[in-house]
C-alpha cells in the first residue's frame, strides 16, 4: 500500500477517511508487516511509518553458533553400554567467558557454555546414566545445576559441584523424569550469573518400554526412532539481556539473537507436525509467553508427561525455568508467513518476534 | 640560536613528555578490558510526517557506534548519515520513519555497541515546522509581536521622557540601569540554561561567563576609543545591540518550546512578553533626550533591537544546538553589561560631578522600579 504524496495530503486533516485508510492499510498488509499502530488524525503511509525490527545482520561465524542451527542442534555426548546392559552416556561441557553479538552491532560480555548462548542442548533417553563433565575456563566460580532428580552432592549450588576456574567437575545421576528440562549455573550472585547467558536445554526422551501404555507417544518423542523422524522438532528457550546492567533486559530473543526468525523464517514443512521444546530462562522479568498466529497447539507441561497438559490453545505463559512441549500442525493450512511471539508486546518490540514459513 | 632555543625549548620539552607518558601508558593498569567510555546527546530534533531526525553528537573519549534504535521501547528501523561510528565530537543525522503520535510523549533510546542506551524523550510530539509555508509566517509575526512591537512602542515614551526636567533625567537613567539590570541577569541565567543542555565537552557553562565578560570589555573598550567617550546615538545603538542579542536568545528559547512542544504557546503568553518588552524600547531611547532622532535613526534601533527576535524564532524552531543558543546569550549579556557600565558613568558624571544636585532618592527609585518592573512582567511571560 503505497499512496502518492498528493492522495495523502487530500486526506490529512480528514479525520474519518483518514481513520478509513488507517483500517485498509493495517488489513491489506501481510504478516511480515510488523505491528502498525492508528495515529489519530496523523496519518503515514506504510513507507513512511518504518518497520519494528533491528537493523543489518549479526555475524554468526563470529558469534560461532547460528540461532537457525541452534533449533535442531541436539548434544548426543558420547554412549557406552556396560556389562548390565545400561548406557552411560558423556557430555562435556567448558564454561566460558566471550563476548557475543545478541542484536547486530550490539556485542554483549557474555558468560557462556560450550562457547554459545544457550549452551548445548543436551538430550539423553530416560534411564540413562548421565556423566558430565564440567570445566571451568571462566573467570569466576559456576556451577551446572540441572533440573532433573538427582542427590544432594549432584545439585551444582554452592558446596556441590561448584568449581573455580581452571577447575573440573563430574556431575554424575540418571536420566529421569523425562521430559523438557534446563540446566543453568547457580553460583551467585544467582541473577548476574543467569543472565550472564549460563544456561542450556536438557532433554530426557522417554523410553517407550517404560510406557506400554502410551509407546507410540513415547516413541514419536525418542530421537532416532522412525516415528521422531516424522516430527519437525525445534529447541526454543527464550532470553534476554541486560546490556546496561541495570536489572531490565533492553533485548528479548529466543535463542538468543533478537528478531533472527522474523528476519529469515524459520520454514516448516506443511504436512509434518511440529514439535516445540520450549525452555523460559529470561531474568528480571516474572513470565515470558509464547503465541502462534492461525493455529493452536497441544502443550506438555515440564514434558513429563504423554498425555497434552492443555489441549487447543494458542498462548501458554511460563515463568522462568518453566519449560514445556509444544505440538501442532499445519497440515492442510494455507501457506505462508505464520507469527509466533510473546504476547507481551513489550518483549515482541524487543526482539522476541519470530516467524513459521509454512511450505505446501 | 640561543635565543630561539628559549623560545623553542620548553615546547620541544612539552612534546617530550607527552610523548614519554604516552610510551609508558600508566594509565593502562585502570583500563584492562573496561568498556570504552561512550556518550551520546541529541542535540536537535525534527519532527514531520516521515518520522524523527535527531542531530546526535558524541561527546564520549571513545568512538561510538549506534547500533540499533529503540522508540518507545521498541526495535526500529533507522538510517544514518553518515553512516559508521561517531568520532569524538563528531555528529551524524539519525532518520526513524516513526508513526508518532501527535501532543503524545515519545521517548528513544540510541544502543551503542555495548548496548549501552542513550535516552531521550519528546514531551509532546508536535511538526516542527516545514520549509518557507505558512508556519514561517506565523513564527515571523509571533518573532514581531515579541521583539519589534514592543520595542516601538516603548520607544513612543520619547517624547515624555523628553519634557521632563534633569531630575526626572537621573530618574529615567536609573530606570534604564534596572530594567538593563533585570535583563543582563535574566540572560544570564537563560545562557546557563543553554548551557545544561550542551555538550559537556564544550565547557558551555564557563564560556557564558567568559564569553559575556569578554564581549562587555571589548566594547567598552571601542567606546573608550571615541573621542568625548560614548556619544548618546552611539550607546542607544548599544543598547540596541545588547537588547537585540537578548531577544535573539528569547527567540530561540520561544521558537525551540515551540517546536519541541514543551509549551503551549497561548496569545496571552505573546502578549505578556509584547509588555515585558515595551521597556526594552524606553531604555533603548532613554539617551536620546538630548538629541533630535529622525526616523531613520529611530527605526534603525528598533530593528536592531528588536528583529533579531524574528530570527531567533525561525532558528529556534529549526532546532539550534544548544552551545549556539548559550553563545547568543553570552554576547548579549556582555552587550548589556557593557550599556550598564556607560550608563553608570553618564549618571555619575551628570548627577555625582562637583557642585551636582545628587538626586540619590530619585536615582534608588528609578533603579529599583525598573528591576520591579522586569520583574512583575515576566510573571505575566511564565504564567
Amino acid at each position: 500500500m503505497n499512496f502518492s504524496r498528493l492522495s495523502r495530503r487530500n486526506l490529512l486533516g480528514t479525520g474519518f477517511l483518514g481513520s478509513l485508510l488507517g483500517l485498509t492499510a493495517t488489513h491489506a498488509s501481510t504478516a511480515l508487516a510488523a505491528s502498525e499502530t492508528q495515529s489519530g488524525a496523523m496519518h503515514h503511509d506504510k513507507h513512511a511509518m518504518g518497520a519494528m525490527m533491528t537493523v543489518g545482520e549479526v555475524d554468526n561465524a563470529r558469534n560461532g553458533f547460528d540461532p537457525h542451527a541452534m533449533l535442531t542442534d541436539w548434544e548426543r555426548g558420547t554412549t557406552s553400554v556396560g556389562a548390565d546392559g545400561r548406557v552411560t552416556r558423556e557430555f562435556e561441557v567448558t564454561a566460558e567467558d566471550k563476548e557475543i553479538e545478541i542484536a547486530p552491532g550490539i556485542f554483549f560480555p557474555a558468560w557462556t557454555y560450550n562457547g554459545r548462548v544457550p549452551g548445548p542442548t543436551l538430550r539423553a533417553t530416560e534411564g540413562e546414566r548421565l556423566r558430565i563433565i564440567f570445566r571451568n575456563h571462566g573467570s569466576m566460580p559456576h556451577t551446572m545445576h540441572f533440573h532433573g532428580i538427582h542427590g544432594a552432592s549432584m545439585d551444582g549450588v554452592s558446596g556441590a559441584g561448584e568449581i573455580s576456574p581452571g577447575e573440573e567437575f563430574v556431575y554424575e545421576f540418571d536420566a529421569r523424569p523425562f521430559g523438557c528440562h534446563l540446566y543453568h549455573c547457580h553460583s551467585i550472585p544467582l541473577k548476574r550469573h543467569l543472565h550472564k547467558g549460563l544456561y542450556g536445554a536438557f532433554i530426557i526422551d522417554p523410553d517407550p518400554e517404560r510406557h506400554p501404555e502410551a509407546v507410540d507417544s513415547a516413541r514419536s518423542r525418542l530421537l532416532g526412532t522412525p516415528e521422531n523422524a516424522h516430527w519437525q522438532e525445534l529447541l526454543m528457550v527464550m532470553n534476554g539481556f541486560d546490556t546496561n546492567f541495570d536489572e531490565e533486559n533492553e533485548v528479548y530473543a529466543v535463542n538468543t539473537v533478537a528478531h533472527a526468525y522474523s528476519k529469515k523464517p524459520i520454514v516448516i514443512e506443511r504436512d509434518r507436525p511440529i514439535r516445540i521444546y520450549l525452555v523460559n530462562i529470561t531474568e528480571f522479568d516474572p513470565i515470558n509467553s509464547f503465541h502462534i498466529h492461525g493455529n493452536f497447539f497441544d502443550y506438555y507441561d515440564h514434558g513429563t508427561t504423554l498425555e497434552p497438559t492443555s489441549r487447543i490453545i494458542d498462548t501458554v505463559m511460563l515463568c522462568q525455568a518453566q519449560r514445556g512441549i509444544i505440538e501442532m500442525s499445519f497440515k492442510d493450512f494455507e501457506p505462508g508467513l505464520y507469527m509466533f511471539h510473546a504476547h507481551q508486546a513489550e518483549f515482541v518490540e524487543l526482539g522476541w518476534m519470530s516467524h513459521f514459513e509454512v511450505r505446501a | 640560536m640561543a635565543r630561539m632555543f628559549r623560545v623553542i625549548g620548553p615546547f620541544m620539552l612539552i612534546a617530550l613528555v607527552a610523548v614519554a607518558f604516552l610510551k609508558i601508558d600508566p594509565l593502562s593498569r585502570f583500563q584492562d578490558s573496561v568498556p570504552p567510555a561512550e556518550a551520546l546527546m541529541i542535540e536537535r530534533i525534527n519532527i514531520d510526517d516521515d518520522g524523527f531526525r535527531f542531530l546526535v553528537r558524541s561527546e564520549g573519549a571513545d568512538a561510538v557506534s549506534i547500533a540499533q534504535v529503540q522508540v518507545d521501547g521498541a526495535f526500529w528501523q533507522f538510517e544514518q548519515s553518515p553512516p559508521g561510528p561517531i568520532a569524538r565530537l563528531g555528529t551524524v543525522w539519525i532518520h526513524i520513519p516513526y508513526p508518532w503520535v501527535h501532543g503524545e510523549a515519545h521517548h528513544v533510546a540510541l544502543l551503542t555497541g555495548t548496548g549501552t542506551p542513550f535516552e531521550y524523550s519528546i514531551d509532546v510530539a508536535v511538526p516542527t515546522s516545514q520549509g518557507l509555508g505558512g508556519d514561517w509566517l506565523f513564527y515571523g509575526l509571533v518573532g514581531l509581536f515579541v521583539g519589534f512591537v514592543p520595542v516601538v512602542l516603548g520607544m513612543l515614551f520619547l517624547p515624555a521622557i523628553r519634557q521632563a526636567g534633569p531630575e526626572t533625567m537621573g530618574f529615567v537613567l536609573a530606570l534604564t540601569m534596572g530594567l538593563l539590570g533585570y535583563l543582563f541577569v535574566d540572560t544570564l541565567a537563560e545562557g546557563l540554561d543553554f548551557a545544561e543542555e550542551a555538550a559537556e565537552t564544550f565547557s558551555m557553562r564557563e564560556m557564558v561567563w567568559i564569553v559575556a565578560l569578554l564581549t562587555g570589555a571589548v566594547l567598552f573598550l571601542i567606546g573608550r576609543r571615541l573621542d568625548n567617550g560614548i556619544s548618546p546615538a552611539m550607546l542607544a545603538w548599544t543598547i540596541a545591540l545588547g537588547i537585540g542579542l537578548h531577544n535573539l536568545g528569547e527567540g530561540l528559547a520561544i521558537g525551540g518550546a515551540l517546536a519541541g512542544g514543551a509549551v503551549a504557546l497561548g496569545s496571552f503568553l505573546v502578549i505578556g512578553f509584547t509588555l515585558h518588552n515595551i521597556t526594552e524600547g524606553i531604555g533603548i531611547v532613554a539617551p536620546l533626550t538630548g538629541e533630535r532622532p529622525g526616523m531613520p535613526l529611530l527605526f534603525g534601533l528598533a530593528g536592531l533591537a528588536g528583529l533579531p527576535a524574528v530570527l531567533g524564532l525561525w532558528l529556534g524552531v529549526q532546532a539550534v544546538s544548544p552551545h549556539w543558543g548559550a553563545m547568543a546569550m553570552a554576547v548579549g549579556a556582555g552587550a548589556i553589561l557593557q550599556v550598564l557600565i556607560e550608563i553608570a558613568l553618564i549618571i555619575r558624571k551628570r548627577y555625582f560631578g562637583e557642585g551636582a544636585a545628587r538626586p540619590v532618592g530619585g536615582i534608588v527609585a528609578g533603579g529599583t522600579l525598573g528591576l520591579v518592573l522586569m520583574y512583575a512582567t515576566s510573571l505575566i511571560v511564565t504564567a
